[in-house]
């Protein structure tokens, strides 16, 4: 089966040449949730910026390829690239509040993207808006299309970009940690609706965390990240039963359990980072940038 | 947290005062045919340094009393206050325009546009800006016009520099990411997420240059470069008040007053009303 997303041996580098992505390669299927887990500044949020093609301009591509259900980004004129993208897939971005625009009413903003990018009718539209809102477990679809955001709860402003993101049927989500800027007792809901939608819909989720209970609970599989670069791949129960990577194993260690909450907060051994250094290193030193 | 929003929205006296005497100015300079008592222009020496209504020696339809030509002092300012609106309306549109249709260009957009924009500005801004605007006059000759082209010229950089900055910070935000993942284009996304969302700053600092532009006005008459017929200007009243300030107090007094009521006015409205249509801060 044609992966729904496919991302080939990509590196991107800082205007020092620094490399933030080194040779990252993962593939999403159709219908499948590819976790993507790293410690802060592993590059997570950078690879799903470079697939829907929002990399910050001080970040360049220098290698690699990136394909949506087969197609190459990279031999479409911009135009058909944004067109594409905006057809195919979708965000739900850490903060919801910021994700939303802060002068314009939900409804319209939700509808906006459908009637004039998608070209549906105005109606079309508004009656899916209000069965994705009906999706998301929102009550009062009503009053909350004609709120302005910051008037909602930071759980129903990601339920309404839940909805927004599932609207127009994309085949890839990208979830950029879409449940770290909220409450605790929310995180659940939203994670559960996330889940819930996810499997109504088929929709492939590349899903960003650095949270391996999050991974446990919501992917089929999963990449582990360091410094840019994928440290181990795998189904994600087999990830948990035999982690293969040193760095993967100190990772789930050092994930607190709920029996014993504070007995493993343990910091990922020195060991294990001196390895992750050389490895990176001699990474860095096989790799010719195509670029010369 | 209701009635919080009901005191702001419904009641701000900041929004109320201001307002109020803005409006009773501009009625009074739309219709000063109407209701000013006196010809703004008629001399009679027979009635020269009246006083104003509650002292002795006042003259009834003299109400603020006369200058040292026995002009009739509320005429002319009520006259005055067309001028006055006239380039404050003019100007500070113009200036506004110009200013934040750059200042979002430069803002949204950066790299090379922003680099342009911004170092014009920093030029710009190098000079003195009433020296600049009596350079400007002088060069294009006194009229209403070049007093409005002056200020325009002039004072764009306001308005520049401040959309420009809240439009880069509304330029990083996660909702025109949004926007242009599911492939809105860069000028629209400008014009329809970034632009609503400066407005209420545009709105505050058109309001605000109004009243700036009032001041300027009122310099150049002052310095005897604004407009060159007869016309009472509140700065020209000013001007000949400061002559007569120790045998008529209020030729000087008044249309000071005025002046800084109305350019009180304009900055407080414009406070208010950026208050009442910011969707966050409402
Ligand atoms: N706009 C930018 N310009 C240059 N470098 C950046 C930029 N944003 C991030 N970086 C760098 O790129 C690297 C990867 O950042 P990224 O935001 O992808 O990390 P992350 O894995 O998403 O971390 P977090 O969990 O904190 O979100 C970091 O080293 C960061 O310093
Ligand atoms: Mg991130």
């Amino acid at each position: 089966m044609e992966p729904c997303l496919e991302i080939r041996c990509l590196s991107a580098v800082l205007p020092n040449e620094r490399r933030v992505l080194r040779s990252v390669s993962l593939a999403v299927q159709p219908g499948e949730v590819r976790a993507l887990v790293g410690e802060s500044g592993a590059g997570k949020t950078m690879i799903g910026k470079a697939v829907l093609g929002v990399l910050p301009k001080s970040v360049r591509i220098v290698e690699g390829e990136m394909l949506i259900e087969g197609e190459d980004l990279g031999r479409l004129d911009a135009k058909a690239r944004r067109t594409l993208i905006g057809a195919r897939t979708a965000l739900i971005p850490q903060d919801p509040l910021t994700a939303l625009n802060p002068s314009r009413r939900i409804g319209p903003q939700m509808t906006d993207r459908l009637v004039r990018i998608l070209g549906w009718s105005g109606e079309k539209a508004d009656k899916r808006i209000r069965q994705l809102l009906d999706e998301v477990q929102i009550r009062e679809p009503e009053r909350v299309l004609k709120c302005y955001p910051h008037e909602l709860s930071g759980g129903m402003r990601q339920r309404v970009l839940i909805a927004a993101a599932f609207a127009a049927e994309p085949r890839l989500i990208v979830a950029d940690e879409p449940t770290t800027a909220l409450d605790v007792t929310v995180q659940k809901q939203i994670l559960r609706l996330i889940a819930q939608l996810q499997r109504d819909h088929g929709t492939a989720i590349l899903f960003v965390t650095h949270d391996l209970g999050v991974v446990a609970k919501i992917s089929q599989k999963v990449s582990v990240l360091y410094a840019g670069k994928v440290v181990e791949e795998a189904q994600t129960a087999d990830l948990f039963a035999s982690p293969q990577h040193p760095y993967t194993r100190a990772l789930i260690a050092a994930t607190p359990r709920y029996t014993d909450p504070y007995a493993s907060l343990k910091p990922v051994d020195e060991t294990v980072l001196a390895g992750l250094a050389d490895e990176i290193a001699a990474a860095d030193r096989a790799w010719r940038p195509s670029h010369g | 947290m209701d009635e919080a929003r009901i005191s702001r929205r419904g009641l701000s006296p900041r929004l109320w005062l201001a307002g109020g005497w803005l409006l009773l100015a501009l009625l009074a300079a739309i219709f000063a045919p109407l209701i000013a008592t006196q010809d703004p222009l008629a001399q009679d020496l027979m009635l020269e340094r009246l006083p104003p209504f509650w002292l002795d020696g006042a003259e009834p339809g003299y109400w603020l009393g006369t200058d040292s030509l026995g002009r009739d002092l509320l005429s002319r300012l009520i006259f005055g206050g067309r001028i006055a609106f006239i380039v404050a309306f003019a100007a500070a549109s113009a200036a506004c325009l110009i200013g934040s249709a750059l200042g979002l260009i430069a803002g949204y957009f950066g790299g090379w546009a922003d680099r342009i924009i911004s170092r014009v500005v920093d030029v710009w801004m190098a000079f003195p800006p009433v020296l600049f605007a009596i350079l400007l006059v002088a060069v294009l000759g006194t009229g209403l016009s070049s007093v409005i082209i002056a200020i325009a010229v002039i004072d764009w950089t306001r308005f520049c520099r401040v959309i420009r900055a809240e439009a880069m910070s509304q330029a990083r935000m996660d909702y025109v990411e949004s926007a242009r993942i599911a492939g809105y284009g860069r000028t629209g996304i400008m014009l329809r997420e970034v632009l609503p969302n400066v407005l209420p700053s545009v709105v505050a600092l058109l309001s605000l240059e109004m009243g700036i532009a009032v001041i300027v006005e009122a310099i150049l008459s002052f310095v005897n470069l604004s407009i060159s017929t007869d016309d009472p200007t509140w700065g020209g009243i000013i001007a000949e008040g400061r002559l007569s300030i120790h045998q008529a107090w209020w030729v000087l007094v008044f249309p000071l007053a005025t002046l800084i009521l109305t350019v009180l006015s304009f900055s407080q409205f414009g406070e208010g009303l950026k208050t009442r249509f910011d969707p966050v801060l409402r």
